[in-house]
């Protein structure tokens, strides 16, 4: 090699060709996804990266990009298209979480987001579980595939309630945890998490009101948020809401979000006012879903860490 | 002190006076919560496991440990002696503690001694050692340099580990000391 940086840019060139098969399944995933969703009806969206002002929410941090944030979620730019009339609809583009960063975190990475307007959250899990079958049988011709030192069984999608799965894998009261800070998600990641079969996709379904975000309370117990996530072999993969649509209860839940990222002395965020006038004017009754599109390809290549199946990130 | 942040593999941190070293790290985030992170940690004294999750809000300690430099001296009849190669102050380690290392002391041989709160708990040999191959039986298919197929031999301290076939008594070899097993010929006896 001449000089360093030419043998530098060797490395890297060895290095991307390494991730070559990884990166031609990823495409053939997305391929599939679309052809899903089209089939399904659902138009495909283009919404702004640069945004003003990110959702509000406790634990998420948008890097800021000039006197712009860079999206964490299309959710809210998605969701006044739900207003102006369109009822099918997904996304997939790259977001942005600052300081996220692990085997299944990255600070850039592909998000599918899609919301089903007039559909429950059930509904849209019934749809989902559609998808990740298609996606199964075009690569490998069954529902069925290897992950790890196991085989995943789309087929035997289990649905676990949040209050059963914290009671079955960790002798807890989930409503007793959620009160407490940090406890319910230490409970979830320390014992219930690592517990769930890793043969079938497993449903976490009905979170404590307190971890909905975005979800609207469930009409026969509203202490709980109609949510879900889904989990394979241990990736959690998903996450889906009966979206909220009460322009009051959601004011009140950002103000709340805005105080707590003020007592954490987060950034403050401009309001949402687009967004607020679209959920005034009225969102119709939908449900959503973001799945981490790199994950997702991580399943199916059958890779441990989200660096062996995206182009690499500057650092 | 060291805050959750501050984790990351390979890190030594203290739990209710136990010394752990952190073995696998991994960032978890689930869904709209706070980041946590979780663990494996390898106790340094006795070399257990176990998992252990660490919210962003908790402190762990740092460990008050120390690595040292040491030659060993000598078998007192009870335990082993090492000495500080500047000092020469003593310690006395056990047989117990050492395992079977004490099939790979060489007089003089310097070791990397860890010590916890003073005292120590872990001492790195050099990787290899050579010694004299004492019994062994003649190998069955002569000299193959096959070293799939391995026999029993004894080395001229008693401690016995299997050897390639074309191995034979007098011989002198390497033995990797991390793992006790044979690693190469040196010379032929």
């Amino acid at each position: 090699m001449p000089n360093a940086s030419a043998k530098a840019e060797h490395l890297s060139t060895a290095s991307l060709r390494a991730l070559g098969d990884a990166l031609a399944l990823r495409s053939k995933i997305a391929s599939s996804l679309r052809r899903a969703f089209e089939s399904a009806g659902f138009l495909e969206t283009e919404t702004p990266v640069g945004i003003l002002a990110p959702a509000p929410e406790e634990y998420i941090e948008a890097p800021g990009a000039g006197s712009f944030f860079l999206r964490t979620s299309p959710e809210l730019q998605m969701k006044r298209l739900l207003a102006a009339g369109m009822e099918r609809i997904y996304q997939l583009g790259p977001c942005f979480r600052a300081g996220e960063s692990g085997t299944k975190h990255r600070p850039e990475f592909t998000m599918l987001e899609y919301y089903m307007a007039g559909a429950d959250y059930l509904e849209l899990l019934d749809f989902t579980k559609s998808f990740l079958c298609g996606i199964c049988s075009a690569l490998y011709g069954s529902h069925r595939f290897h992950f790890g030192n196991g085989v995943i069984d789309i087929d035997k999608l289990e649905i676990i309630p949040v209050r059963e799965a914290f009671r079955r894998f960790a002798g807890e009261d989930a409503d007793r945890c959620a009160a407490e800070e940090a406890h319910f998600e230490y409970v979830l990641v320390d014992r219930v998490e690592p517990a769930l079969p890793k043969d079938r996709p497993c449903v976490l379904l009905d979170y404590p009101i307190r971890f909905g975000a975005f979800a609207r309370p469930k009409a026969s117990d509203p202490t709980l948020a109609e949510r879900w996530e889904i989990y394979m072999g241990g990736i959690e993969l998903a996450n889906a809401y009966g979206e909220l649509i009460d322009p009051v209860i959601q004011r009140a839940r950002f103000r709340q979000f805005a105080e707590t990222r003020k007592k954490m002395h987060l950034a403050e965020y401009p309001e949402p006012a687009a967004f607020l006038e679209a959920i005034d004017a009225g969102i119709p009754p939908c449900a959503g879903a973001a799945l981490g599109f790199d994950r997702l390809v991580m399943l199916f290549a059958d890779r441990q860490d989200i660096a062996e199946v995206s182009f690499p990130l500057d650092s | 002190m060291y805050s959750a942040a501050d984790l990351k593999k390979g890190l030594k941190i203290e739990i209710e006076g136990i010394p752990y070293a952190i073995t696998e790290f991994e960032f978890c985030k689930p869904g709209k919560g706070t980041a946590l992170y979780r663990c494996k940690l390898k106790n340094l004294i006795n070399g257990s496991t176990m998992d252990r999750t660490f919210r962003p809000v908790d402190k762990v300690d740092t460990p008050n440990l120390e690595e040292k430099e040491m030659f060993y001296s000598y078998h007192d009849g009870n335990n082993y002696i090492f000495s500080d190669a500047e000092t020469y102050e003593e310690i006395q380690v056990s047989a117990e503690q050492l395992g079977d290392k004490v099939y790979f002391l060489i007089d003089n041989m310097t070791c990397n001694v860890l010590f916890f709160n003073g005292k120590p708990i872990d001492i790195t040999l050099p990787t290899f050692i050579t010694r004299v191959v004492a019994e062994t039986e003649p190998g069955a298919r002569g000299d193959t340099a096959s070293t799939n197929v391995q026999k029993p031999a004894k080395l001229d301290n008693g401690y016995e580990l299997m050897v390639p076939l074309f191995i034979n008594q007098g011989d002198t070899i390497k033995v990797d000391t991390r793992t006790g097993l044979y690693a190469e010929r040196v010379s032929k006896g």
